[in-house]
């Protein structure tokens, strides 16, 4: 893999890894952090998305945090295609020991193994955790 | 890839969810309350130690000290850096991931 | 090396602030360069003027403030997550302004290191 942290010029091109472990709603990173998804995909960067542990809960379907008088941002993950969002990525592990399936997430979304999230996450250049 | 983990693995699951996704040849630095994974003694030392064969294992000793420890009070083969110490990990690897 | 540092939390909740404070510190002493600090979520509070700890305490917001100043570090404070925290223009500390996420990008492209601080 081309190690584009030492590059200069012009134009560079990064691996950026978003990691997400968060449940939504109980904290704002999972919110604020698509916020920031959504500006990295203006800069022609390779953006990955990966959700962890409890971070895969952000992608179920179905949430009514209206209630609580919460905003219901689970919607805005259909918008990360539009902005050419497209490596997003769940770890099976992570939906199993949850009892997620694919059939409950807002989005489809590829699941990798966690030996295959593990050869994702060293192949970056920036990892931003939230 | 320098991983960092900075809470106490008696409060939370960063170190596991760290160990569990770091690829080996790693490098792992403990600090802030993450250096409560790094003593001897704890029911976690053994899975600690066990895994400084997998990475390489560092703690941060102003945090440390911080919190009353001495470098020897830390699991054998995980190493106590300082600051310099941290930033020099930061430049030999090419990557860093915060465990929050 | 370039560093892109980012501060996910507030001045004394955590000690991420500090930890980021410590780093940036050391680093620059080394000789590398950090291009920004981007406080965003709850690390817009370090941006905080009116932060006021009590005299025996270290002061977070002033020696940010401080750091900016002695070594022309550029402190950017996230416009979205200030907003809605308060943190705006009137109440922002020497040494910090206001921008949009698009800084945080930036900075981590241009850098050769990104480095997260927070909870």
């Amino acid at each position: 893999m081309t190690d584009a942290t030492e590059a200069s010029g012009a134009s560079v091109t990064k691996r950026f890894l978003y990691v997400n472990r968060k449940a939504p709603h109980g904290t704002v990173y999972a919110l604020e952090v698509l916020e920031m998804i959504l500006i990295a995909a203006m800069f022609e960067q390779d953006v990955h998305v990966a959700f962890l542990d409890d971070g895969v809960f952000q992608l179920r379907k179905g949430q009514t945090p209206s209630a609580l008088e919460m905003k219901d941002f689970s919607k805005t993950y259909r918008a990360l295609e539009d902005y050419g969002i497209e490596k997003i990525y769940l770890e099976r592990e992570s939906m199993e020991e949850r009892g997620l399936t694919t059939d409950d997430l807002v989005i489809p979304a590829a699941v990798l193994e966690r030996k295959d999230m593990i050869s994702l996450i060293d192949s970056m250049d920036v990892v931003l955790s939230a | 890839m320098l991983h960092l983990v900075n809470k106490s693995p008696f409060e939370r699951n960063t170190l596991d969810a760290c160990l569990k996704r770091a690829a080996p040849g790693s490098a792992i630095l403990l600090y802030e309350d993450g250096i409560y994974a790094a003593l001897s003694g704890t029911s976690v030392a053994d899975k600690v130690a066990k895994a400084t064969n997998a990475f390489d294992i560092y703690v941060l000793g102003p945090d440390l000290s911080a919190r009353g420890f001495e470098p020897a009070a830390v699991i054998e083969g995980v190493q106590t850096v300082d600051y310099d110490g941290f930033v020099d990990l930061t430049v030999e690897k090419r990557g860093v991931q915060s465990w929050l | 090396m370039k560093y892109a540092i980012v501060v996910n939390e507030g001045p004394f909740n955590h000690q991420a602030s500090d930890s980021a404070y410590h780093f940036v510190k050391h680093a620059l002493a080394k000789g590398h360069e950090v291009l920004r600090v981007f406080f965003y979520y709850d690390g817009v509070h370090n941006g905080n003027k009116h932060s006021a700890p009590q005299s025996d305490d270290r002061n977070i917001v002033r020696r940010w403030s401080q750091l900016a100043e002695s070594n022309q570090i550029d402190l950017t404070i996230c416009v979205a997550a200030g907003l809605r925290r308060g943190i705006v223009d009137d109440v922002l500390a020497p040494g910090f302004r206001i921008s949009g996420l698009g800084q945080l990008i930036d900075a981590c492209i241009d850098a050769n290191r990104t480095i997260v601080f927070g909870d």
